[in-house]
């Protein structure tokens, strides 16, 4: 949560929000952050924290694990339409990448605004593909995987 | 400091079919249980509370239509990765 907070001026400034949520009561996220939180990050956590005490959030998602009674570590991108673009769920032990989720926020974006397609680990600047029958068995034309664009 | 007196935040829904965006009183507004996230697919709508700025507020994925969102899930407060 505090590695995606960190980078939260990053986020809105590419007009995304930011929404966590857990188990956990709205009353243990208040003393989560007054008491542990604000020490980490000036502020707080700027985003909403959200509660699905009931884990029925987490099932419609996909992330509710019945035996922990938890919400597994997801991560769902969603358009403005409101569409889920991507999605990753971990294991608790091992924690987010938040420079690829803000890679693939990038990536959604440009899809988005022009049509094009963007291949493997594609970053701003790179080039992104033009989906058409003249490209198929040409790819290899306009881009190198070695190379990455 | 938005709803700091909390007391009356009303219960929060949780999964709300999709295509109501509706009171609580409509009938067709009914619990959702199935997995229904998948890429490519409309989101599921949900209500929770949450805590904001302080206070508590409840708040409707639905609301943020028009922004891109992250929903980040995680297994608990005060774990550390």
């Amino acid at each position: 949560m505090t590695a995606v907070a960190a980078r939260y001026a990053e986020l809105r400034a590419l007009d995304v929000e930011v929404l966590s949520v857990s188990t956990d009561s709205r009353f243990v996220h208040k003393i989560w952050q007054t008491d542990e939180l604000e020490r980490m990050i000036s502020g707080g956590v700027p985003f909403p924290m959200l509660s699905d005490q009931s884990g029925r959030i987490g099932e419609v998602y996909g992330v509710y694990d019945d035996a922990g009674g938890v919400d597994l570590r997801g991560r769902f991108l969603i358009d403005p339409d409101g569409v889920i673009q991507a999605m990753e769920i971990l294991t608790p032990a091992v924690g987010r990448n938040v420079d690829e989720l803000i890679r693939q926020v990038h990536a959604f974006q440009h899809v988005r605004a022009t049509g094009e397609v963007t291949p493997s680990g594609w970053r701003p600047g790179q080039t992104a593909l033009h989906p058409s029958p003249d490209l198929a068995g040409a790819v290899w034309k306009v881009w190198r995987p070695e190379a990455g664009h | 400091m938005p709803g700091s007196d909390d007391g009356c935040v009303s219960a929060a829904r949780g999964p709300i079919a999709a295509g109501t965006r509706a009171t609580p009183a409509q009938a067709e507004e009914r619990e959702v249980r199935a997995v229904t996230a998948r890429v490519g697919a409309q989101a599921p709508d949900f209500e929770a509370s949450a805590l904001v700025a302080g206070g508590f507020k409840n708040i409707r994925l639905s609301d943020y239509l028009g922004h891109w969102v992250v929903l980040c899930f995680y297994p608990g407060d005060f774990t550390f990765v």
